[in-house]
Formats: C-alpha cells, sequence, structure tokens
C-alpha cells in the first residue's frame, strides 16, 4: 500500500522539475498542419482573372448554405462569379466546396485564427477572398 | 492597576504576527498555484506581476469587489456568521504558536523580547479547541445555504471532522507524554538536542495524515468535493465571504504546519541560521508537503475514508500512546 503511494510522490515530484509545456498562445504560435481546414481563398487564372467559373456547385454541395452566387456572363460566353459571398462565421469548415469545384478555384487554408471581433469580418466576398488568395502561399 | 505599555506591546506583537501570518495566506495561495502549475507541467500564475507574484493582490481585489450573493432560502444570520466562524479561530491558533527564541532584533530593542504573542501553559489544548470550534464554520455554512450540495459537504466535514480530529489529537499525545507537558515553548525546549519525531515517527506519519484531513484537503477533501458536490459547503458563498473560507483554509494549514514543527521537528532549534529562519523552513517543508499531496493523489471514496479513520487510524494511535507510555514506565 505504501510502495505505489510513494512512487506517486516521486513521479510528481520529477514533474515538478522538469520544464513546462505550457505555450504562451498570443505571443507563441503552434500553427497548424498543413492539410487543416481553415479560411477559405479564391485563386486567379495564370492571366490574372479570377479562376472561379460560377458553374454553382459549391453552392449547392454546402451542406451549411453558406456560399451565395451570383452568375455573371462575358461577352465571349465565360462565366463569371458577380458576386461571391462566403460567410465564415456559419461555415463548418468542412472543404466540400474544395473538393466539388471543378476548376479548383476554392480551396481552404491552414489559417487557423478565425476569431473575430464582428460577425460582419467574416463575411467574405469575392474581392476579399481573391485578395486573400493573392496573400497566402500555397 | 493596568499597565498601559505592556498591552500596547502586546497590541503591537498582534498586529506584527496578524500582517504576517495574512501576507503568508496571501502568498501560499501563489505558493499552491505554482507548485501544482509546475508539477501538472503548466506555469501557473504568470502575467500579474515578475511570474505572478501580484497574482494575490489582484485576486484580493477582484474577490472584494465581486457581488455579495445572499441566498433567498438560506438562514441568514448562520450564513453570515459562518464564514467568521471559520476565519477567527484559524486566525486565534496563532497566539500560542513560538515561533523562536528571545530576540534583540539584532539589538534594535534594549531587552530580549520572546517570539510570540503570549505563552500558555495548556498550548496544544488551545490549538486543538480552536481547530475543532472552526470546523463548525463548515457545517454552519453549508447547512445554512439551504442548498444540496453544501449540505452534502456539510454533513461529509461534520463526519470527517469528528473522526480525525479523535485521531489528531490522540497522535500528538504521544508527544506530549515525552515531553511531559501541554505548553508549546516548554515542548520545543525539550528537543534541542533531539527531535521528537525521532521518537515518535508513528505519531508524526499520524499526524499529517489527520492534518491534512482536518484541513479539508485533497485526498481527503471531502467537503469540498468539486467534482461531486461543485464546491461543497461553500458553492453559495461569493465575494469576501468565499474569501474568508478560502483565508481560513490557508491559515489553518499554517497553524497545522506550525504546530507539527513545534510538536515534532524541533521548533525553531537548528544551526547556523537565526531560529526564525528555521522555524520558517521547516513550516514551509510541511506545507510544501501538503501541496506535493494534492498534486500527486486523487480523492478517497467518503466510505474509505471512514473506514480508514476508524478502523486504522485511531487503532494505530491508541496503540502508539500505549507503547509510548510502556516505554516510558520502564526505561
Amino acid at each position: 500500500m505504501i510502495k505505489p503511494l510513494v512512487k506517486g510522490l516521486a513521479f510528481f515530484l520529477k514533474y515538478l522539475f522538469s520544464k513546462p509545456i505550457t505555450v504562451f498562445y498570443p505571443e507563441e504560435k503552434v500553427g497548424s498542419f498543413p492539410r487543416y481546414r481553415g479560411l477559405h481563398i479564391i485563386r486567379r487564372k495564370p492571366d490574372g482573372s479570377i479562376r472561379c467559373v460560377a458553374c454553382g456547385l459549391c453552392e449547392a454541395i454546402c451542406p451549411a448554405k453558406v456560399i451565395k452566387i451570383e452568375i455573371g456572363e462575358l461577352e465571349d460566353g465565360m462565366r463569371y462569379p458577380k458576386r461571391y459571398q462566403l460567410d465564415g462565421y456559419r461555415c463548418i469548415y468542412c472543404g466540400l466546396c474544395q473538393e466539388a469545384c471543378p476548376v479548383n478555384a476554392i480551396i481552404l487554408t491552414p489559417e487557423y485564427e478565425n476569431a473575430r471581433y464582428k460577425k460582419e469580418e467574416l463575411m467574405l466576398d469575392r474581392d476579399t477572398l481573391l485578395k486573400r488568395g493573392d496573400e497566402v502561399k500555397l | 492597576m493596568i499597565d498601559t505599555g505592556l498591552i500596547l506591546f502586546n497590541l503591537i506583537k498582534i498586529v506584527i504576527v496578524f500582517a504576517c501570518v495574512m501576507l503568508c495566506v496571501a502568498y501560499l495561495t501563489w505558493i499552491e498555484r505554482k507548485v501544482l502549475g509546475h508539477m501538472q507541467i503548466r506555469i501557473g500564475p504568470y502575467y500579474a506581476g515578475w511570474h505572478g507574484l501580484l497574482q494575490p493582490i489582484a485576486d484580493g481585489v477582484k474577490l472584494f469587489f465581486k457581488e455579495d450573493i445572499l441566498p433567498r432560502n438560506a438562514n441568514k444570520v448562520l450564513f453570515v456568521l459562518a464564514p467568521m466562524i471559520s476565519i477567527v479561530p484559524a486566525l486565534m491558533s496563532f497566539a500560542v504558536i513560538p515561533f523562536g527564541d528571545k530576540t534583540t532584533f539584532f539589538g534594535i530593542l534594549k531587552e530580549p523580547v520572546p517570539m510570540r504573542i503570549t505563552e500558555l501553559n495548556i498550548g496544544i489544548l488551545y490549538i486543538f479547541a480552536l481547530a475543532g470550534l472552526g470546523s463548525y464554520g463548515v457545517i454552519f455554512g453549508g447547512w445554512a445555504a439551504n442548498n444540496k450540495y453544501a449540505l452534502m459537504g456539510a454533513l461529509r466535514g461534520a463526519a470527517q471532522t469528528v473522526s480525525y480530529e479523535l485521531a489528531l489529537t490522540l497522535s500528538v499525545l504521544g508527544v506530549v507524554l515525552i515531553s511531559g507537558s501541554l505548553n508549546l515553548v516548554e515542548i520545543v525546549d525539550k528537543q534541542k538536542h533531539m527531535w521528537n519525531i525521532v521518537y515518535q515517527p508513528v505519531g508524526f506519519l499520524l499526524y499529517v495524515i489527520c492534518a491534512v484531513a482536518e484541513l479539508n484537503r485533497t485526498p481527503f477533501d471531502m467537503p469540498e468535493a468539486e467534482s461531486e458536490l461543485v464546491a461543497g459547503f461553500h458553492t453559495d458563498y461569493s465575494s469576501m465571504k468565499f474569501a474568508m473560507f478560502f483565508m481560513a483554509e490557508y491559515a489553518n494549514m499554517i497553524t497545522i504546519a506550525s504546530l507539527a514543527t513545534t510538536l515534532f521537528l524541533g521548533g525553531w532549534h537548528g544551526p547556523f541560521f537565526p531560529p526564525l529562519i528555521w522555524f520558517m523552513i521547516k513550516v514551509f517543508c510541511i506545507i510544501f508537503f501538503f501541496i506535493w499531496l494534492r498534486a500527486s493523489f486523487p480523492r478517497v471514496r467518503y466510505d474509505q475514508l471512514m473506514k480508514f479513520g476508524w478502523k486504522i487510524l485511531v487503532p494505530i494511535a491508541l496503540l502508539n500512546i500505549f507503547i509510548t507510555s510502556l516505554v516510558m514506565l520502564f526505561v
């Protein structure tokens, strides 16, 4: 009966002198894994125009119904999203939009710090997503 | 004729001891959280001051400004009285604890002053009487709140106090037999050459176990039992009332550790350092051991606790007294 008690005490004394594993979060970051599903981006074609062809597959597959697309058409018959609204606050980050996209336009990045002061700050429209796409390296 | 000088002198002593004890109580919370944190490979309080050194003050200010809630169904008188009942005896115990030998404080005072508030020839009895009184705070607090969890906590607290106070008192009797005195100063003087722990190892072990139970600390924290009873007897307490329970707990911890030092570890005696430093080192070691226990062991079950108290601790304590008396008689 005494031996396990002493063993337990010794165990915690050992840890008293070992280095704490605490990470001081806002100052020190642990980062996320490369395949983590975080905030979205929309990519551009090599010529700089938007990759999205406004097929509406992401809008259709989205289980949380956070994507809203308004379809526009160029003179040569190419479709493009006139408006692309993605509510990052309600999004469940399942990644189905990325899987459904036939042209690999929408992609989830490993960006994990998605807390904002206001809901509106995570309402991502087409240009914000494109801008994030320019900033984020994949 | 009343000696005004003497009264003033004693008052100053009381104020100094009170201030030191309250400071120790405040920083004990910091030490506890820090040691507990590092034992769990965490850091503990860090942001308030250097390594969280101002944390106790921040906590105090926070508790002071919190809303003082009085539950509607509570027994108002007892609900308000309970925290006071627990803290006043806890602080009163320091009256008889001898912190050190006679000293002039490096020649500041003209005559050597004994480092204690008063010398009582039934010091041990006085402390145990106050400890018994302090447990009423737990019982009243839990009952007056009119809350199931608090009542359960108070019930357990009452049962635990009754069973463990007996063993605690019995464990000390061996020391009293050896010293032939209930006066704490005389007991310390008797240990000048050899500490009592050498003659009374079983007594010391019993004392420490019972003390942990008496202090309501893990592994015997039945009245609180966070995981089962929310917060036990102080579930409904907030603001300074809660702080008073908290301070009483830590003040009791210092008392119990000081008593262990006085009775078993030779009080202020020791080489090289001044008496007060020796006393503080020993007290701190015991308090550290209590914190260490808290980090290491889970809570025992209620029935196990009672069984352990009545079927193991009390018989061993009685046997210890019996053997000590026999040895005293024939040697």
